[in-house]
């Protein structure tokens, strides 16, 4: 670099030319944001495409009826209970990562460390719960492009005429397995993310660096894997 | 870089806003509490019929937007953000808004396509 600058290598300090964020906050952070944005936009439109194929049918599987089993305690009669504690499960994981976060701007290492080990066991719990409900719902009958036979599809449905339960029940599972395994798969990366992280804030490189914004920026991707799973639980449970 | 996210690390410790133990566990508990009352709709209002399913279902659809509300403001932090890039986060969620409307418009007609 020579001494003389010209003007336009002089370095820019007001906000919007380029001298700090005008955000205020860090580009990683950022682009995480603008990440989960478009990721919103995925998810939206596969929920989008959900309900209208739903309002547009004349019969439906009631969630009520399809939902009602606890695995290894009640084959049913207990509509909800189970999703009501995964969704339990996985609030409470967003709180421990919130914790973590808290945790780490008065860098507390060792607090960050425990609050997202809970945060991963809660993300493993959900997961595991997951593919139980998976599991009874594919000894029932359903699969992508599978569905139960006749007699036990009647008495999933409330009402409608039964020509139609195939074609709805078809549309049921393809779009159930379909959105929650695309949830679940951003469930099972958050954890692997969460994993590394942890991994590093052990080995001390948050606290090198001065600063725990990393667990902010995974602690985002966590919180909306959280608010995606109130969406789905809400539309596909409760509605 | 990593002296940079340090300073604007400190930046957002000036602010004064962040979240404390007693705000978390608030949330939480706001979250908690919206989520029972969406079970006791579904488990007692609407088989005992004192709401029909009508009417349920836009309830649902509000408390599921408050739940996403206090999820984003308060665990994600975008209340406590420049208004800027909270802006940005929020004003494209209108296409989300026109994807619904347009969609609902066309499952009215697949239902007369239908019957």
């Amino acid at each position: 670099m020579s001494a003389q600058l010209s003007p336009i290598d002089e370095v820019k300090t007001t906000p919007w030319s380029g001298g700090k964020s005008p955000f205020n906050v860090e580009y990683g952070k950022m682009m995480m944001w603008f990440f989960l944005l478009s990721d919103a936009f995925t998810f939206s439109s596969l929920l989008i495409a959900y309900g209208s194929l739903r309002f547009s049918s004349s019969s439906w599987p009631a969630p009520d009826l399809v939902f009602q089993s606890v695995p290894g305690l009640y084959d049913s009669g207990k509509p909800l209970v189970f999703v009501g504690l995964m969704t339990f499960i996985l609030i409470l994981s967003s709180v421990t990562m919130v914790l973590a976060v808290e945790a780490g701007h008065r860098m507390a290492k060792k607090e960050v460390f425990w609050w997202m080990i809970a945060t991963i066991i809660g993300g493993f719990t959900f997961l595991g719960c997951q593919a139980l409900e998976w599991t009874h719902l594919h000894h029932e009958g359903f699969w992508w492009g599978s569905i139960p036979n006749m007699e036990e599809l009647k008495h999933l449905f409330k009402g409608g005429a039964e020509a139609t339960y195939g074609t709805y029940a078809q549309q049921f599972a393809n779009l159930f397995f379909t959105i929650t395994g695309f949830h679940g798969f951003h469930v099972f990366s958050g954890v692997i993310i969460n994993i590394i992280i942890t991994i590093n804030v052990l080995a001390g490189t948050y606290q090198k660096r001065g600063s725990y914004l990393m667990i902010e920026k995974v602690g985002l991707y966590w919180h909306f894997v959280d608010l995606v799973w109130v969406f789905v639980f809400t539309f596909f449970y409760l509605v | 870089m990593s002296s940079e996210s340090a300073e604007v690390h400190h930046d957002e410790h000036g602010h004064g806003e962040g979240m404390t133990r007693k705000k978390i566990i608030n949330v939480f508990l706001i979250l908690l509490g919206i989520t029972v009352v969406e079970f006791i709709i579904a488990l007692w209002l609407v088989p005992s019929n004192y709401i029909p399913l009508h009417y349920a279902n836009p309830i649902y659809i509000v408390l599921t937007l408050f739940k996403a509300f206090y999820i984003v403001a308060y665990f994600m932090h975008l209340k406590f953000e420049r208004i800027g890039l909270a802006l940005c986060i929020i004003v494209p969620i209108l296409f989300i808004i026109g994807l619904i409307l347009v969609l609902t418009n066309e499952s009215h007609y697949w239902i007369d396509l239908r019957a």
